[in-house]
């Protein structure tokens, strides 16, 4: 006897797209540097700032508010309108 | 049921397989539509019909009566305050923790007395699982993928009771978040736990606030505040010292609000050898451990035991509204 069960899920799935390969060189490009809002990512990421613009490697701030809420669309597609790369800061 | 575990639909205990027939049964638990919209479901955005909570109460253990407490639970878990996606994402140990108020904890049998916060009782087993199937079949939250937890806590399977309002001088958690007394509401809350609280020789609602304040600080860590939420369920042992003193709710809370601050000389980093903490600049302030609002006490637990029970809240936020418990009255 077959027996037929319901789909819990939402029937979807996520669109899975390949990641860019790394770039060779960073030579020509923007680094977006991304706050992701934890205490003290600013710190960090003015460290990094200052070692890429050290090395004539251009870069861009962006920022959330928080990081218990997802990131703007806007943020999301500046970033990937404007920048080659992108640096996440991730821990406190 | 093997084929559930195969499809990744099992929180990894076994599911009720979701026949049509036992949907159908579960579906006439409530007068919604089964093609009602519920929202968009956390990390993929997915939307959750009337339908979809259902195949998934149904997997989860419920009986149809749950289902508009899973529903109103849900709406709750969607409402932005709240926030699940961050919730589900975070690596932190907390998950929604589910509290029912009102006639219906009643009506559906749920545990609020001996071992509440523990196994045994189907409403309160099966509705937090239920919620937890959603975000994760509907939502495609799973662990390792968008949930980073780096521990989790056995909390994330269910943790959902009813609160005691067996004691009518005792405002119940609905009537202190604004609704009428009889209302039926779930409330949600961003935690986990449970964490003991062992208090067997304070007699005075005075002494037992500042020993309650001592246990209270360890959330995440003694030097970590400014920043907690909790729930406190008091049990009726405990609670029976702060009644006889003549303390309410609002009374112990801010009591408790005002015992948990603490000089910041004792709080500062690497005070006491300790690298964790606030910074030095703040040595000569009085620091609270909470959020102004961030404690909620739940009366629950059965009559034996000064014992009560902290269901720390998640550590996260910049603010106070950041993130909020959220309440719902129960639509039948």
């Amino acid at each position: 006897m077959t027996t037929w069960l319901r789909d819990p899920t939402a029937e979807t799935s996520a669109l899975m797209r390949p990641r860019k390969s790394p770039p060779k060189s960073l030579d020509g490009l923007t680094v977006a540097l991304m706050d992701i809002g934890k205490t003290r990512s600013d710190e960090f990421l003015n460290q990094v700032e200052a070692r890429f613009n050290e090395r004539g490697i251009k870069t861009r701030r962006y920022a959330k508010p928080t990081n218990t809420k997802v990131a703007p669309a806007e943020v999301v597609q500046n970033i990937a309108t404007e920048a080659d790369l992108v640096l996440i800061g991730l821990s406190d | 049921m093997e084929i559930c575990y195969q499809r990744g639909w099992t929180d990894g205990l076994p599911v009720t397989p979701p026949t049509d027939e036992r949907v159908l049964r579960m579906l006439r638990g409530t007068t919604r539509k089964p093609d009602e919209v519920i929202g968009r479901i956390p990390p993929f955005l997915a939307e959750c019909t009337v339908e979809k909570a259902a195949i998934n109460a149904v997997m989860a253990g419920c009986l149809p009566e749950y289902l508009p407490v899973v529903l109103a639970a849900l709406e709750a878990a969607l409402e932005p305050e709240f926030t699940l996606h961050g919730l589900l994402a975070t690596t932190y140990f907390s998950g929604p923790i589910v509290i029912v108020n009102g006639p219906v904890a009643r009506r559906i049998d749920m545990n609020c007395g001996i071992n509440a916060l523990g196994q045994g009782n189907r409403a309160n087993a099966t509705i937090g699982r239920a919620l937890n199937l959603i975000v994760r079949n509907v939502g495609g939250g799973r662990p390792g993928e968008a949930d980073r937890a780096t521990l989790g806590a056995p909390s994330k399977y269910t943790l959902c009771f009813a609160e005691d309002e067996s004691d009518p001088g005792w405002e119940p958690l609905s009537v202190a978040r604004g609704f009428a007394r009889g209302a039926s509401t779930v409330t949600l809350f961003q935690g986990h736990g449970p964490e003991a609280f062992v208090d067997q020789k304070s007699r005075t609602a005075e002494a037992l606030t500042r020993s309650l304040a001592m246990a209270l600080n360890r959330i995440g860590h003694p030097k970590l505040v400014q920043n907690a939420r909790a729930i406190l369920v008091l049990s009726p042992e405990h609670y029976a010292i702060f009644r006889d003193a003549g303390w309410d709710r609002r009374r112990i809370e801010s009591a408790l609000y005002e015992a948990t601050q603490r000089p910041g000389r004792e709080l500062i980093a690497f005070a006491d050898g300790v690298g964790e903490g606030i910074p030095a600049s703040r040595a000569g302030e009085a620091v609270p451990k909470f959020y102004e609002g961030g404690l909620m006490i739940v009366r629950a637990g059965g009559p034996a035991g000064l014992f009560s029970a902290i269901l720390p809240g998640w550590l996260a936020g910049r603010n106070r509204l950041e993130l909020q418990p959220v309440t719902k009255e129960i639509r039948l």
